[in-house]
């Protein structure tokens, strides 16, 4: 082994340790042991992961197996690394991120009984993404996809005394299983055409597969496999329909919404569809529905981001919505211009999520925006870096957000695949509707007049990040969180601010230095494939002329207008013109009821899915098995033989063991001595 | 290898040891009997580990072969053997023995000596059901291996447990009794012979072949238990004590699967082959049907009851799809249900223990008081639906894997389990453990102590350990699966 394999394995396995320790030795190396174990973990893997960054840039990619987990069918199961561009970015970003969180969880936390086993948890999910991102096979990948699934559920029931946290977890880890079905069958269609689960195999006969027909079905095969694999991805990065998990998702922690509900976990899927480009690139009709799906989730998961009045929701939605974004770019073959949103997102969301935790601690954890206001004044450093996080969202020139998404638009006006008319409508006016609600939460939150304090919160909104010890005041009834009339909010400590000073760097410059680079440069050469009938960023690398003169370009633009024009529609509503909103909201009560009820999915999963499961299962039971099959055949069967024995109960001692012992015995002793005998 | 008989230890050292036990007689002796017991199960287990490390993976014959005549006139014979089907359930069965008997060590405090006695006997049944290659042989250890397992529910059970015992007995019983008649027809076939090997060569017809199989079906589907003879299960496991339970579970499940493998695939393979699409339907109603049961249920045994059988599903129709990811993933599934199950029903029983209540409506909260056992319990249940790097994923995943190779269609129905074993055990999972305390008699829950905590480890081990690394298992497995697979294929018509 290489000193640099010795380092591929150190990135997830650092991680693990620290996970392992703090899970179960929480108790011994107490509170600080356990940070200090899980933060020295994690800061092992980045260091780690920045060396092989540099090594990847000089062109050094490693493609091999860890160890053989089974061999069966003929079909070798690995586990093993790809380190390659795509993989070396997304292990960066991991745990840059993560480690980010780590040091914000000190403060965040520092109230809750359980601090170790929070730690633990996100150490361990930092080992399962990067277990994910490194992988060079299905397996591997699967196990991460579902281990990171494992952990999210882990985590949004962290508080695992809410009925709410506890009904949000578990529909998170069913939706996502829904999603990994789908998953699943793609996998299972790749080994059974192509005998291999390893990438590398499984590209190289992608030619084939293009060519082949589903057994059964005549169906193209690659479409069958493609659709199924962007099921399971679909599931993981929350597209419509199964998006419903994530805004609940919001019941967990705010560090964990930040790690693995914005910048990591849900980008799985994105990441997925971009290692598998050579596969996706054969089937035009896989590409369209992904383009669609995206297209859909972008617009339509924005409007819901509007009428929410948790901040930590509006962040979700917005996340929905990015995400959406990002597979509108898979589905129009820039694959390189999603992962970049996915890098460039990760930050600035990572860093609003964070933002709005600092506010939710500042509140005391009160996360609705109608108790806000003024919070500039209180939280400077919050809000600075939360203004920047903003603008990094809505794309305005020059910050990070505004390279990823602008070429993604640009990718999506040049392409021709069918939808590409619908996701282009979706995608602009989704411009307007981001900088919209992105906007309105920035003035809620910190401008305008002062709103916290007052005795009488609005308390439709539901609860904040309680923490673990709150059932003690429960009893009392009418407890809630907040401030208390008088009380001031306060900056959060260092361990908090910090975080979101490091996160805000990369969230404004990270898109200026490298689209160069990852767009249009050799970054993903050879590992990110665009077939020739596509477009991709090709007419957008014609036209590009470095990042300075995109950024005054996109100053011309009809996305630029679209954004000046949400933060001044938010501004003129919530600064000047509060009453306009509430006027509007009266006036279109269907619209804003469908919205305020996330367009009825959770109703319809809740009736359809949930409760026809359980109807089905009920009378599966009842019928079938109690009714027919116990009550008609077994115990009918048995009254009639004990009707029959009646007539002869005399001669019976009831003892059926009895029976059945001598029985078998008196049968071997008289066959053993008989036969013998002659 | 070696000239000594291990696998007359493996069955006699348990057999014997349980007589041994019973001998100490009254409860006024409890203490012995238990030190007794667990010493001959630790005993058993042990000298089952050279089969696995003495075991040559490259060869699909029987190894550790012993043969003495028994009933000459008869041709009766004395005949043991394992190959790669079979070995690793000798083994399993070996060391489950010895979690029953921690399972039961403060838990019964009545006819201790007998408790613990049917339990060793039962193993040392099994392990002859496992080994037997002359059918007579088999039969008698099938027939036998009822009888500890009907007292124990019958005397150690819940308030229902003559019904569900009888309903056990009846079931299995009617089942054998068509089997022994197909033993019979196979005898007189092959002109005097009860090797089950003799009978693997044996041509036969398409009709008595199809008539065998469907005695076989019925012996082995209700023993699986296959749909819709299982309604016996689910009572079975109810009212059984926690250490009936896991047996049951664990190894009563397996006999019913190996049967098919060791009897009906290779004895009459042109039935197999003709009559696969019925047992893949049987199987999938299985997997589907019992799986919405399982979630409705209130109860928590019969809630893991019906998993096992939605689980068992997936073997029989591994075994089915005539493909090796397909048998090979079955025998893991059957050996990682062992270890699953096995667990569920031992945390099951660690909660009925305290509380003396299975319904989960009677709980709520556990992890305020008991958060070790939330912690095994979580694992446990995580394995149950399949998680990667637990073993409950291995079997499965081969399953699907095999069968999207046999027909898409098949995998479709069969990877709902994704979502349906997730669905029931996190649901109960949820109800059960996670919320506030729901009531006084859960506030006062005391944690697992430390007998509890060993074997949970154990079995938590062994879970990660086979998730994270089934190589070693598999590899046993190949050159027998290759040969049963290269068998069925050729027709004996």
């Amino acid at each position: 082994m290489t000193d640099m394999q010795t380092l591929y394995l150190l990135v997830p396995l650092a991680p693990l340790a620290g996970a392992i320790l703090a899970g179960l030795f929480g108790k011994q190396i107490g509170r600080a042991g356990s940070h200090i174990v899980t933060i020295l973990g994690v800061a092992v893997a980045f260091v780690a992961s920045v060396v092989i960054y540099q090594d990847v840039g000089a062109g050094n990619t490693f493609n091999g197996t860890v160890y053989t987990w089974m061999v069966s069918g003929g079909i070798s199961f690995e586990v093993g690394f790809l380190i390659d561009s795509l993989t070396v970015m997304m292990m960066l970003v991991v745990t840059f991120v993560s480690l980010m969180v780590h040091i914000y969880t000190i403060g965040y936390m520092s109230e809750d009984p359980g601090y170790q086993r929070f730690f633990s948890y996100i150490s361990l999910f930092t080992f399962s993404m990067l277990m994910l991102v490194m992988s060079n096979n299905f397996l591997q990948l699967f196990f991460g996809w579902e281990a990171v699934g494992l952990v999210s559920y882990l985590l949004i029931g962290f508080w695992y005394e809410r009925p709410t946290a506890i009904y949000a977890n578990m529909k998170a880890f069913l939706v996502n299983r829904v999603g990994d079905f789908g998953f699943l069958l793609g996998i299972g269609l790749i080994a059974a055409y192509t005998g291999s689960l390893n990438y590398a195999e499984v590209f190289a006969q992608a030619d084939q597969l293009a060519a082949t027909e589903m057994a059964g079905t005549g169906w193209p095969l690659i479409t069958a496999i493609c659709i199924c694999l962007f099921i399971g991805a679909m599931g993981k990065s929350a597209q419509v329909p199964l998006h419903v998990w994530l805004p609940d998702s919001m019941e967990g922690p705010t560090p964990i919404s930040a790690l693995i509900h914005a910048a990591t976990m849900v980008t799985a899927g994105i990441f997925m569809v971009a290692r598998m480009s050579p596969l996706f690139e054969l089937s035009d009709g896989a590409l369209s529905f992904v383009l669609v799906i995206g297209a859909t989730t972008a617009l339509f998961m924005g409007f819901l981001g509007i009428v929410q009045n948790d901040i930590k929701r509006v962040v979700a939605y917005s996340t929905l919505s990015q995400l959406g974004y990002m597979t509108v770019a898979l589905g129009v073959s820039a694959y390189s211009a999603a992962v970049f949103h996915l890098m460039t997102h990760a930050f600035f969301k990572a860093l609003l999520f964070l933002g709005a935790g600092s506010v939710i601690i500042g509140m005391h954890h009160d996360q609705d925006m109608r108790n806000m206001g003024g919070l500039r004044k209180y939280m400077p450093i919050t809000w600075i870096t939360s203004l920047l996080g903003s603008l990094a969202l809505i794309g305005f020139p020059l910050f990070s957000g505004f390279y990823s998404k602008d070429s993604i638009i640009e990718a999506v006006h040049a392409s021709t695949i069918p939808g590409a008319g619908y996701a282009l409508f979706c995608v602009l006016l989704g411009v307007f509707v981001t900088a919209f609600y992105s906007f309105r939460m920035y003035f809620l939150v910190f401008h305008g007049e002062e709103r916290f304090g007052k005795a009488h919160h609005a308390h439709d909104a539901h609860h904040g990040d309680a923490h673990g010890d709150d059932h003690a005041h429960d009893d009392h009834g009418d407890h809630h969180h907040g401030l208390a009339p008088g009380q001031k909010p306060h900056e959060s400590p260092w361990v908090v601010t910090l975080p979101l000073v490091l996160l805000a760097i990369p969230s404004v410059l990270i898109g200026f230095f490298t689209i160069e680079p990852m767009l249009f440069g050799e970054w993903f050469k050879g590992v990110i494939f665009v077939g020739d009938n596509h477009v991709g960023l090709k007419e957008l690398e014609a036209s590009f002329h470095g990042p300075v003169a995109m950024a005054i370009h996109g100053l011309q633009t009809a996305p630029f207008w679209l954004a000046i024009g949400g933060v001044a529609l938010s501004w003129f509503f919530y600064m000047k013109r509060p009453d306009i909103p509430a006027a509007i909201q009266r006036t279109f009560k269907p619209i804003h009821s469908l919205l305020e009820n996330k367009y009825f999915f959770d109703r319809f999963n809740e009736i359809f899915f949930a409760g026809g499961a359980r109807a089905l299962g009920k009378g599966l039971w009842k019928a079938g098995d109690q009714g027919l099959i116990d009550g008609v055949a077994v115990n009918g069967s048995a009254r009639l033989v004990g009707w029959i024995a009646q007539m002869s109960r005399l001669f019976q001692t009831g003892h059926l063991y009895q029976y059945a012992f001598m029985m078998i015995i008196g049968v071997f002793i008289l066959l053993t001595y008989w036969i013998n005998r002659g | 290898m070696t000239d000594i008989p291990l696998l007359s230890l493996a069955i006699w050292i348990p057999i014997i040891g349980g007589l041994l036990v019973l001998a100490t007689g009254s409860d006024r002796n409890a203490p012995l009997a238990r030190m007794l017991a667990f010493a001959v199960a630790v005993a058993g287990f042990v000298v089952t580990i050279p089969l696995y490390t003495g075991f040559d993976a490259t060869t699909s014959a029987m190894q550790f072969v012993e043969m003495t005549s028994w009933v000459p006139r008869f041709n009766i014979n004395y005949h043991l053997g394992v190959d790669g089907l079979s070995v690793l359930f000798v083994i399993l069965n070996a060391f489950i023995t010895i979690l029953v008997v921690m399972a039961g060590w403060q838990v019964i405090q009545d006819k201790v000596a007998q408790y613990m006695a049917a339990f060793l006997i039962m193993s040392g049944l099994m392990n002859g059901i496992f080994s037997a290659l002359d059918g007579v042989l088999f039969y008698v250890f099938f027939e036998a291996s009822l009888i500890p397992l009907y007292l124990v529910i019958g005397i150690w059970g819940g308030a229902n447990r003559v019904y569900a015992a009888i309903k056990f007995f009846l079931y299995t019983l009617l089942g054998s009794l068509l089997m022994l008649i197909a033993l019979l027809y196979l005898f007189m076939q092959s002109g005097g012979s009860f090797s089950i090997l003799d009978w693997h060569q044996l041509p036969l017809p398409i009709e008595p072949q199809i008539l065998i199989f469907l005695a076989f079906l019925v012996a082995f589907g209700v023993k699986v238990p296959m749909w819709p003879v299982h309604t016996w299960l689910p009572d079975a496991h109810v009212e059984a004590p926690t250490g009936g339970s896991v047996v049951l579970a664990a190894i009563g499940l397996k006999l019913g699967a190996y049967g098919f493998l060791r009897f009906s695939l290779p004895i009459v393979p042109d039935a197999a082959q003709q009559l696969a699409p019925l047992m893949i339907t049987l199987s999938l109603i299985a997997v589907v049907y019992i799986g919405f049961v399982a979630l409705v249920q209130a109860d928590m045994k019969k809630l893991v009851a019906y998993s096992s059988i939605s689980h068992m599903g997936f073997v029989t129709l591994g075994f089915f799809i005539f493909n090796p990811l397909g048998v090979e993933g079955a025998l893991v599934q059957m050996i990682s249900h062992g270890f699953v199950s096995g667990a569920m029903f031992l945390c099951i029983g660690v909660l009925y223990d305290r509380m003396h209540s299975r319904q989960i409506a009677d709980y709520g909260g556990v992890v305020n008081t008991m958060p070790k056992f939330a912690a095994f319990f979580m694992l446990f249940a995580m394995a149950n639906s399949g998680l990667p790097a637990t073993s409950g994923f291995v079997g499965e995943f081969m399953v699907v894997l095999g069968a999207v190779q046999f027909n898409f269609w098949i995998g479709f129905v069969a990877a709902t389990t994704l979502i349906l074993g997730a669905a029931y055990s996190l649901w109960m999972y949820k109800r059960v453990v996670f919320g506030k305390v729901a009531n006084k008699h859960v506030a006062e829950l005391e944690d697992i102590n430390g007998r509890e905590f060993a074997f949970l480890a154990i079995l938590a081990f062994c879970v990660l350990a086979m998730g994270l690394y089934p190589f070693p298992f598999t590899e046993v497995m190949h050159a027998s699966v290759n040969e049963l697979l290269r068998h069925v294929a050729v027709s004996k018509l």
